[in-house]
């Protein structure tokens, strides 16, 4: 029965009542207190299972505490409230519901002990969400809402086969460690990819999370994907497949976070790489590698949104987020600046700042474990983030070419929020030992070496080195100034040509394969309309004839069949 | 597990509840004719059905636990005497029917006042009647004739009700033709087949021809009565290809009419098709597994789908839901083609879920021609913001049409999916699901054109009124109640197939 009062209640009370509310401003400080009641009651919750329901015959566990619910769940809470503080101004009660909606399934699905409720919560991710994207307006953003929804839904619906196969195989709906066999973890496994964007699986994240609002692409960034990490670090934990398809995820979105003009379109595509990092983690598996899957969850929550919220403010402001038209906002926006530093100082590791701490804990949990090949991907990858988030994004917006234009700053409640965001981040980086002690499994690890401040501001000097020449070799889209060549690095812009060739040659067969797939979509779909479509002969009104035709061809099978036996 | 009653002379009223079940419509059906009053007609109607209702209530709850009432028309004993033999399952199917004319009859008032003329009101009402009182008699009849008449009785009443529709479009002269023509046609092959089955055991009553059946084994005369049975049920029930009358028949009937019967007629169909599968003949009989395997199985899945894809590209809303309905005949003939207890329970537990879903969704359809006078979708775009009611009402309905969680819809899928899994038919299981994606574009469609699409401008309509909206919320509610509770359809369900497989009830 119902003993404690699930979190994930308090959220959608606050969506039920709250648009009652008269005035915006009552409204956005009420819901305010949504998220923060809510991580009370997170803080406060005893651990163990609570509130098991009976439904159809079907215990669902509601509560399922542990520590590794418990973290995503508190960060989970501190996200939805600078959210909500980031969207003070928005005066639309949708978005305000649909947020409320979303962190609430978010938070239920985390402390989901069973894979139906699971199910429950991850559908009404799904569902909530997509009203931040239609909430846009646009008729594009209306269509891509339409196949965000459709990718998220059939997450859904693949858990809930792959859930009820679960049942028929073990007789159990708990939610816990899984490994991979059958038919049924399989689909769980595809499930939770989808919602993780594995590659090949991820093409709705680059798709949808720009399109959305400005705040609603906040909210985007901090549930869905990370909720799916969740999943898959309590069903998953330890198999070796996650290991490399990580690798594949934290490398491939390099090029196109290079080549990408719209910032919000980088920072989804390097979204995919960070997520890369906690499934390589998941990968691992062991007490250090789960640790910092959760660590760096966190951290990666923290500056993504930051990121977003920095992108966010200037699109706002300016009304673009595209790199070739923006620059130069410093002059005006300088504590935005400020802020997006930040976040790029963390999602680039910088020592005393957040990701410093989390993301050395996965790779060294990949060294410790023997996973060389993977460990030097990582590496790779996140020296590739410095340039392609980590730098471009703030070079490009708020330094770089001058765009003359000269935006007002954020409003003080985006200011605000960035700001929460920024101490968070930081906090985090300086003193990681007490946020440790929130980790799923007690440890000691040491972050501030020697050796690993020295390896971490090498990797990011030589980052910033490689984006600067980038920028001079003129592969970056605001390229504006001469360059002159030392014979030296002559290889290097052989290399360069390389991979920009690369670059373009992939996304023009993406073009193609995408083109090829509409024109095969059309056609099957207009081969259906023809045998399917009021004209038809399936859909037409037949002669009374054909249809006793049919009844005597009916007969003739019946009674041919049944002689049969 | 029978429990006969000898004793004939200390019945009281309460004995008598199952022929009062058939006689109190039915003989309500002529007396509106004889008063001829148009004012009467409908109260009438209403207060028959609602004691029908309560008397279904009553048989329901005796023979809820697996009991079996056996009721001897006149006092005389069967096989030779007319039984009336009321266990689990048609008790269940009774009480939908009497539930769903309950619901459908005040949304009938004004629904009927608009599309037939007003002349015809009193006869209507009759019609009505006769159909209901078939229905009824066909599902508490335990003798294979007598399922014949009142198959007729329906059948012919509903010929005229569809008919009635011809104050609003003439074509639904033609459809109820049609569907005269088939009707027809299907009543004579099952009352060939029964006739097959009479000469080769020599009784009418459907326990004794189980026993003789089960006694003597299959011979070719009872094999064919089987096909017979089967053709002449599948053209009721609108069995893939024999739904050929369906389409027409709904979209052309007034309304109400097409709301009583989605929910209703066929489902009543269904319940005879698993009568005569499970109690007259068994899955004993290697003939029958192979027909349900080979013929039904896959008939049934290519409705599923076939359908859906017409229903997916269809303009009509009222056309849409008709063909959908031909496809979640598919779902319920899978369940009975599994010939396991889950599937059974799940075709059971699915005529009640899709009849109270259908019966939503086409009284919204009659709303909408209250108000917008059609239900294409150019003629109902943007109606959502002028008919918020009746529209809400459509998508929970929609829902429920998909089987998302938390309707009633989602019950009998997961049930259905579930025998599929026991059966260790795991493809068949992949095309419930993916055939649910299809009814997830259909009823999308639905929305889209109700939401998302702005009202035509010369719209007026308003929302539907209070006599209308009741009804559908009633059973627009009840697909979320039945999806949440399920304790009761459900347990209901797996008691009638219990009964039916003759297995020990639960």
């Amino acid at each position: 029965m119902v003993e404690l009062v699930p979190p994930f209640l308090v959220y959608f009370l606050g969506a039920a009542l709250l648009p009652l509310v008269p005035g915006a401003a009552l409204r956005s400080a009420l819901s305010l207190l949504v998220p923060v009641i809510g991580g009370w009651l997170i803080w406060t919750m005893p651990t163990g299972t609570h509130d098991v329901v009976t439904l159809m015959g079907v215990d669902l566990t509601l509560i399922r505490n542990d520590r590794l619910a418990a973290i995503f769940a508190l960060v989970f809470s501190f996200a939805a409230f600078v959210s909500l503080v980031y969207a003070w101004h928005v005066r639309d009660r949708v978005q305000l519901v649909a947020t409320l909606l979303y962190s609430g399934s978010a938070i239920g699905a985390v402390f989901a002990g069973d894979l139906i409720t699971l199910f429950l919560f991850w559908e009404g991710t799904a569902i909530a969400s997509v009203f931040l994207i239609w909430a846009r307006g646009t008729e594009g953003a209306y269509h891509t809402g339409l196949r965000y929804l459709v990718i998220q839904v059939a997450s859904g619906v693949i858990l809930l086969s792959g859930a009820a196969l679960f049942w028929r195989e073990t007789g159990s709906l708990a939610f816990d460690q899984m490994t991979l066999g059958s038919p049924a973890t399989w689909l769980i496994f595809i499930a939770f990819g989808i919602k993780c964007a594995f590659p090949l699986l991820h093409s709705w994240l680059p798709d949808a999370y720009p399109s959305a609002t400005v705040t609603g692409s906040v909210v985007l960034s901090i549930f869905t994907t990370k909720l799916a990490v969740y999943a898959l670090a309590r069903g998953f934990a330890g198999t070796e497949l996650l290991i490399w398809i990580g690798v594949v995820m934290a490398l491939f979105p390099v090029i196109w976070g290079l080549i990408e003009n719209d910032l919000r379109r980088v920072l989804a595509y390097s979204l995919i790489g960070q997520l890369g990092f906690l499934v390589v983690g998941i990968g691992i598996g062991g007490e250090l590698a789960i640790n910092g899957v959760a660590a760096h969850a966190v951290s990666s929550i923290l500056y993504k949104s930051l990121l977003f919220m920095a992108v966010g403010a200037v699109l706002f402001r300016t009304g673009t987020a595209r790199a070739s038209d923006l620059g130069g906002l410093v002059r005006s926006m300088p504590l935005t600046a400020l802020f997006c530093l930040v976040g790029s100082a963390t999602i680039a590791a910088v020592p005393l700042f957040a990701s410093f701490a989390t993301k050395s804990m996965i790779l060294s949990a990949a060294g410790y474990k023997g996973y060389e090949g993977a460990w030097l991907a990582l590496v790779a990858a996140a020296g590739a983030t410095v340039v392609y988030t980590g730098v471009k994004v703030p070079y490009c917006a708020f330094f770089g070419a001058d765009s003359g234009r000269r935006p007002a700053e954020a409003p003080w409640n985006m200011l605000l929020a960035m700001g929460l965001g920024s101490a968070a981040c930081i906090g985090i980086g300086v003193f990681p030992g007490a946020f440790f002690a929130l980790l799923p499994y007690p440890m000691e690890y040491d972050v501030y070496t020697v050796a690993h401040v020295i390896t971490q501001l090498q990797l990011v000097a030589f980052a910033v080195l490689a984006f600067v020449l980038a920028r001079r070799f003129g592969y970056l889209p605001t390229e504006t100034r001469s360059v002159v060549l030392d014979s030296d690095w002559l290889y290097r812009r052989v290399l360069a040509r390389v991979i920009g060739g690369l670059a373009q040659g992939m996304s023009i067969a993406w073009a193609g394969g995408v083109r090829f797939q509409e024109a095969w979509l059309n056609r099957v779909i207009l081969r259906l309309y023809r045998s399917h479509g009021p004209a038809s002969r399936m859909a037409q009104s037949w002669p009374t004839g054909a249809m006793v035709q049919w009844v005597a061809i009916l007969l003739a099978v019946m009674l041919f069949v049944t002689f049969l036996a | 597990m029978a429990t006969e009653s000898v004793v004939h002379t200390a019945m009281t009223l309460h004995d008598h509840l199952p022929v009062l079940q058939i006689l109190v419509p039915f003989i309500a059906a002529p007396l509106t004719v004889f008063i001829g009053s148009r004012a009467l007609a409908w109260p009438i109607s209403f207060a028959s059905s609602v004691v029908s209702l309560v008397i279904a209530w009553l048989l329901l709850m005796q023979v809820i636990d697996g009991d079996v009432i056996s009721y001897h028309i006149g006092g005389w004993a069967p096989p030779l005497g007319i039984e009336y033999r009321v266990d689990a399952a048609n008790a269940f199917v009774v009480f939908l029917v009497a539930a769903i004319s309950v619901v459908v009859l005040p949304f009938a008032k004004v629904s009927v006042a608009y599309e037939v003329p007003l002349r015809d009101h009193a006869l209507f009402y009759s019609a009505y009647l006769l159909c209901f009182s078939g229905l009824m008699g066909v599902a508490i009849t335990g003798d294979a004739f007598n399922v014949f008449v009142f198959l007729e009785i329906s059948s012919l009443s509903t010929y005229v009700l569809i008919a009635a529709g011809a104050g609003k479009d003439k074509r639904a002269l033609t459809a109820a033709y049609d569907y005269l023509i088939m009707g027809t046609i299907g009543a004579t092959f099952f009352v060939i087949g029964i006739g097959f089955l009479y000469m080769g055991t020599g009784t009418l009553n459907m326990a004794d021809l189980a026993q003789r059946i089960a006694a003597q084994g299959g011979n070719r005369t009872i094999e064919a009565g089987f096909a017979f049975i089967l053709v002449g049920i599948g053209l009721k029930l609108a069995f893939y290809p024999l739904h050929l009358w369906l389409p027409n028949a709904y979209t052309y009937a007034p309304s109400a009419v097409s709301a009583f019967l989605a929910a209703t007629a066929t489902k009543v169909a269904v319940y005879v098709l698993l009568r005569f599968c499970f109690t007259v003949f068994g899955p004993a009989f290697g003939f029958e597994v192979l027909t349900l395997q080979y013929v039904v199985l896959p008939l049934a899945v290519v409705a599923m789908f076939a359908s859906s894809f017409v229903a997916v590209f269809q303009s009509d809303f009222k056309r849409m839901l008709a063909y959908s309905s031909i496809a979640q005949i598919g779902y319920m003939l899978l369940g009975i083609a599994f010939l396991t207890e889950t599937g059974v329970t799940a075709a059971i537990v699915h005529l009640f879920n899709h009849g109270i879903t259908k019966a939503a969704l086409f009284m919204a359809v009659g709303a909408y021609v209250l108000r917008a006078g059609d239900t294409f979708y150019n003629d109902i775009a943007g109606l959502g913001r002028k008919m918020p009611w009746t529209s809400a009402a459509v998508v929970i309905g929609g829902l429920s049409l998909i089987g998302v969680p938390g309707t009633a819809g989602f019950i009998s899928k997961w049930v259905l999916v579930q025998a599929a899994f026991e059966k260790g038919w795991w493809p068949v299981a992949l095309l419930i699901v993916a055939s649910s994606l299809l009814a997830v574009i259909y009823v999308w469609r639905v929305v889209e054109v109700l939401y998302l699409q702005p009202a035509r401008e010369d719209s007026t309509a308003t929302e539907a009124p209070l006599t209308m909206l009741v009804p559908i919320w009633v059973a627009a509610l009840a697909c979320i109640w039945f999806g949440i509770d399920t304790d009761t359809t459900l347990g209901a369900a797996r008691t009638a197939a219990a009964g039916l497989l003759n297995l020990p009830g639960q």
